[in-house]
């Protein structure tokens, strides 16, 4: 069997090969079209990766949207999409920065404490969607995109000096955390430090794996992902399902903005990085919702991100990763459909041409005839 | 004179079988019969004559000029016209109105079209009103409509893919008929079918298929069911054994009153009230579409009762969700096995998996055993005689048949004390059928209670100890699969009888029972398994 194993791997790796192959090569055209140099720009970002600053931030950065496209992938295991993760983690971490501001607890406690406001706060936000789409039929995008307008309301709300919200200058922010509620990073020297919560994301990580593929849980929700019908009918109570997965969702999607929150900023303020939500749903798709495909995205995202600046110097735009960005996206959609396909048919061909070899199963049914009998 | 020909017909083809060096030939104003096991070829060689599929070597001659088609539209214009299993008819658009569709040049769409319409009608007999709702007509008339769509068409070869798979017998021989018609004008039938009784009594000549390629002619008149069937399977077929009856009088699931209604109040299942006792199996007849969907979704538990309680021994299972009744000792082979039975592009260790994750060996507490699952699906593979190289393929890449005998293994091997088989054979091979028919024997002398529903009347006639009859959502009849006959059967499933369903001639009678008793009563007996 060990031909099949290794089939899964070479399909596995060929989707996203020529998605960033076709991607580059488009971003290529882009710049020539523009009358610039097709190869310099990756040259120069590619340099970029030699430094150990720019490192460091891509880990950090990395970190944040790695968790993003877990929760994402969640709904996606089980064919729902959930567009509501930036919503729930800015939410979510504006909820934790207030409570880390006004408890002060032990740093054994207070973390925790800080950790679980989070992924309360996603997993209420996201519930909202749960809830509507399993009582009265809400299709779950629309919810969720809803949500996250209601949730910028409702943080420049917090931010009002009368109820949470700390003006310090022009800019808004929640105050100042305190300390014990501080997550320690690893000090790189000159380089800086990577967030703490760095190994969070690594724990998610591993998490995410065990539950989907080691538990009974995480096969129901494997199974109403691939087939709602087939679920159902095995016995899972599918509302209960799509109630429970955008939970968890929502409830990880939290914890998304916590690297930063705890181990830099220590307030939320207007300077909060957004849009992280909305990037993990590309990084979800480039990581294919596995655990380690997810890891390579979102450093690959983290890296556009990091080393792009470094173009403005050179004559070129930064926007040219954005574009990259974008065109990865597309490029992911189409060639992992079609390797999906081929996957699929190159298998059913195989076993075809081994059954017809008499490669079958069980060596005594080897004599039998078609008849099985 | 030779209307089609195929001659070396060779097919690589992503699937279990290809087609290789087939040989057909089809003669004018004759109706051909191309026989073999599902999974044998016959659609992959349709579709290439339709034009659809592409030959990879061979030749395909039409009245005896050789020709190549790219696409359907080729086809019909060379005179070859297909009716599909499943019909493709707009519902809200008349009969006229779905005959032209798509080929308004050639008659137009008003009073032209509809006189020819009529005069293909009458003159091959086939009663067809242009005027019509498509969705006024029953299954039968729809069929007729694809046919005349066909024929409007030009069609002088037609190919039917099963076409008697959706009709009670007395629409089958008004079918037959029908065909006769054709071939008195002179024009050719292809007739695919794996009911070898219907082959014989249609067919002029018949090409059998196996595995992929040509493995001989018959001629009906010399031929038996039983050397047609072992043709297409291609070894000596078992002798039957005679069942005796295995019913015990402990019930095992008893269904009283139960009704289930539509959103609208409409009832689609009344006063559904029955036993089953360890060791008997219940066969449900119908015409599709009448409650048996629901009636099975009622009992797993994917749709809740109105009213009316369903007992499980003598626990009251009514509010129970499917995964307890599942756990309780409900097995289930859904009739739909794509969409209710499998995850296609899941290996196949997790597919026994699916339905009982929360039981042994699947799973350990909260978490699954994927090591002890992966050595029961070997244990299954081969007992139950699932054809494939390994565990790890998808689902998807298995034939029909395979699917199936791994869900009846599945269903199985978790000892049900009841078990809902609902179509266990449909789209199954002869030899993949009388394996499933034997399990299922086997598991009902161990004290299994079966629901059995199927379109094919011999295997229920065959298989149950008890027969009722739904029609439009009641059970409306009751008979004894010892003395009824497919053709009383069906026409109670046309809603025209009620009651108990009393054999005509009596059954006592010395002169009917030579060659009855063994065709009813056991279902293993050439003639029904090929059908």
């Amino acid at each position: 069997m060990k031909k099949f194993d290794k089939e899964r791997v070479l399909l596995a790796v060929a989707g996203p090969v020529i998605a960033l192959a076709v991607a580059f090569v488009l971003s290529a055209i882009v710049l020539l079209a523009s009358g610039k140099s097709p190869v310099e720009p990756y040259t120069l970002m590619f340099e970029q990766l030699s430094f150990s600053d720019i490192q460091v931030l891509i880990i950090n950065q990395a970190s944040m949207y790695y968790i993003a496209a877990l929760a994402v992938a969640i709904g996606f295991r089980m064919n729902l999409f959930n567009i509501g993760v930036d919503g729930q983690y800015q939410l979510a971490a504006m909820m934790a920065a207030v409570v880390g501001a006004h408890a002060n607890l032990p740093a054994a406690l207070q973390v925790p404490l800080l950790i679980l406001t989070a992924v309360c706060t996603g997993a209420f936000w996201s519930g909202i969607a749960g809830v509507l789409k399993v009582t009265r039929g809400v299709s779950e995008v629309v919810a969720t995109i809803m949500l996250n307008a209601i949730a910028t309301s409702v943080i420049a709300y917090l931010w009002l000096p009368n109820v949470f919200g700390v003006k310090v200058g022009n800019n808004n922010t929640t105050g100042e955390m305190h300390e014990s509620g501080w997550v320690p990073g690893i000090d790189m020297g000159d380089a800086g430090e990577i967030y703490g919560l760095v190994f969070l994301a690594v724990l998610l990580g591993i998490g995410y794996w065990v539950v989907l593929n080691r538990t009974r849980f995480g096969f129901d929700l494997r199974a109403s992902g691939a087939s709602e019908s087939a679920a159902a009918a095995s016995g899972v109570d599918p509302k209960r399902m799509v109630l429970t997965a955008m939970l968890i969702s929502g409830g990880i999607a939290g914890l998304a903005g916590l690297p930063i929150l705890l181990g830099d900023t220590h307030t939320y303020s207007l300077n909060f990085p957004t849009g992280i939500g909305f990037l993990g749903i590309g990084i979800a798709l480039l990581g294919r919702n596995s655990p380690v495909g997810i890891a390579f995205a979102a450093l690959l995202w983290a890296w556009l991100d990091k080393a792009s600046p470094e173009l403005d110097f050179h004559g070129y735009d930064k926007e040219i990763a954005v574009i990259m960005q974008g065109l990865i996206v597309l490029s992911v959609v189409v060639s992992y459909e079609a390797v999906r396909e081929w996957g699929l048919r190159r298998q059913q061909r195989r076993v075809g041409a081994e059954l017809a070899a008499g490669h079958v199963l069980g060596a005594d049914n080897n004599t039998k005839e078609v008849a099985g009998r | 004179m030779t209307a089609v020909e195929l001659a070396g017909i060779t097919k690589r083809f992503p699937g279990v079988v290809a087609n290789h060096d087939i040989h057909l030939s089809v003669r004018k104003g004759t109706v051909h019969a191309l026989v073999g096991e599902n999974g044998a070829g016959k659609s992959t060689l349709m579709k290439i004559l339709y034009g659809m599929q592409k030959p990879d070597e061979g030749t395909i001659a039409i009245d005896g000029e050789q020709v190549t088609f790219s696409s359907p539209a080729d086809a019909i214009v060379r005179g070859i016209g297909m009716v599909h299993q499943h019909f493709m008819l707009a519902d809200n658009l008349t009969v006229l109105e779905n005959v032209v569709l798509g080929s308004e040049k050639l008659y137009g769409i008003g009073a032209k079209a509809r006189r020819k319409i009529k005069e293909l009608s009458e003159r091959y007999g086939l009663g067809v009103k242009p005027d019509l709702l498509v969705e006024e007509l029953g299954v039968a008339a729809r069929q007729r409509v694809e046919i005349l769509k066909v024929l409007y068409r030009g069609a002088t070869t037609l190919i039917l893919d099963e076409p008697t798979a959706v009709l009670v017998p007395q629409e089958v021989d008004a079918l037959f008929d029908n065909l006769r018609e054709l071939k008195a004008e002179g024009l050719s039938v292809i007739f695919i079918s794996h009911k070898l009784g219907e082959v014989l009594s249609v067919a002029d000549e018949i090409t059998v298929i196996r595995r992929g390629t040509t493995v001989g002619t018959a001629v009906p008149a010399e031929t038996t069911p039983r050397q047609l069937a072992e043709m297409m399977v291609g070894s000596e077929l078992p002798t039957p054994e005679t069942a005796e009856s295995t019913v015990t009088d402990r019930p095992v699931i008893t269904v009283d009153k139960l009704r289930l209604e539509a959103a609208g109040g409409k009832a689609l299942l009344d006063d559904i009230t029955f036993t089953i006792h360890a060791g008997e199996v219940l066969g449900i007849a119908g015409v599709e579409g009448n409650g048996q969907t629901e009636l099975v979704d009622a009992l797993i538990g994917l749709k809740s009762a109105d009213s009316g309680t369903i007992t499980l021994i003598d626990e009251e299972i009514t509010g129970w969700t499917t995964r307890k009744r599942r756990e309780q000792g409900i097995g289930y082979i859904p009739e739909d096995r794509h969409r209710h039975g499998l995850l296609l592009e899941a290996p196949l260790w997790e597919n026994r998996i699916l339905g009982h994750v929360t039981e042994k060996p699947n799973a350990k507490g909260v978490w699954l055993d994927p090591k002890a699952a992966q050595a029961d699906t070997r244990r299954i593979v081969e007992a139950y005689d699932v054809r494939t190289p390994g565990i790890d393929v998808t689902a998807a890449s298995l034939s029909g048949g395979n699917q199936q005998k791994l869900i009846v293994g599945r269903e199985m091997s978790h000892k049900p004390r009841f078990l809902i088989a609902a179509h266990p054979t449909r789209g199954v091979d002869v030899g993949a059928q009388a394996a499933i028919w034997d399990h299922i024997r086997e598991a009902r002398r161990e004290g299994l209670a079966v629901l059995l529903i199927s379109a094919d009347l011999d295997e229920l006639i065959g298989l149950s100890d008890t027969l009722r009859v739904i029609y439009n959502g009641k059970l409306v009849a009751d008979a004894d699969p010892a003395t009824i006959t497919p053709e009383e059967l069906g026409s109670a499933m046309t809603g025209a009888a009620t009651g108990h369903l009393e054999h005509d001639e009596t059954p006592e009678s010395p002169a009917d029972t030579p060659e009855t008793p063994e065709i009813r009563k056991s279902p293993e007996s050439p003639e029904d398994e090929a059908r």
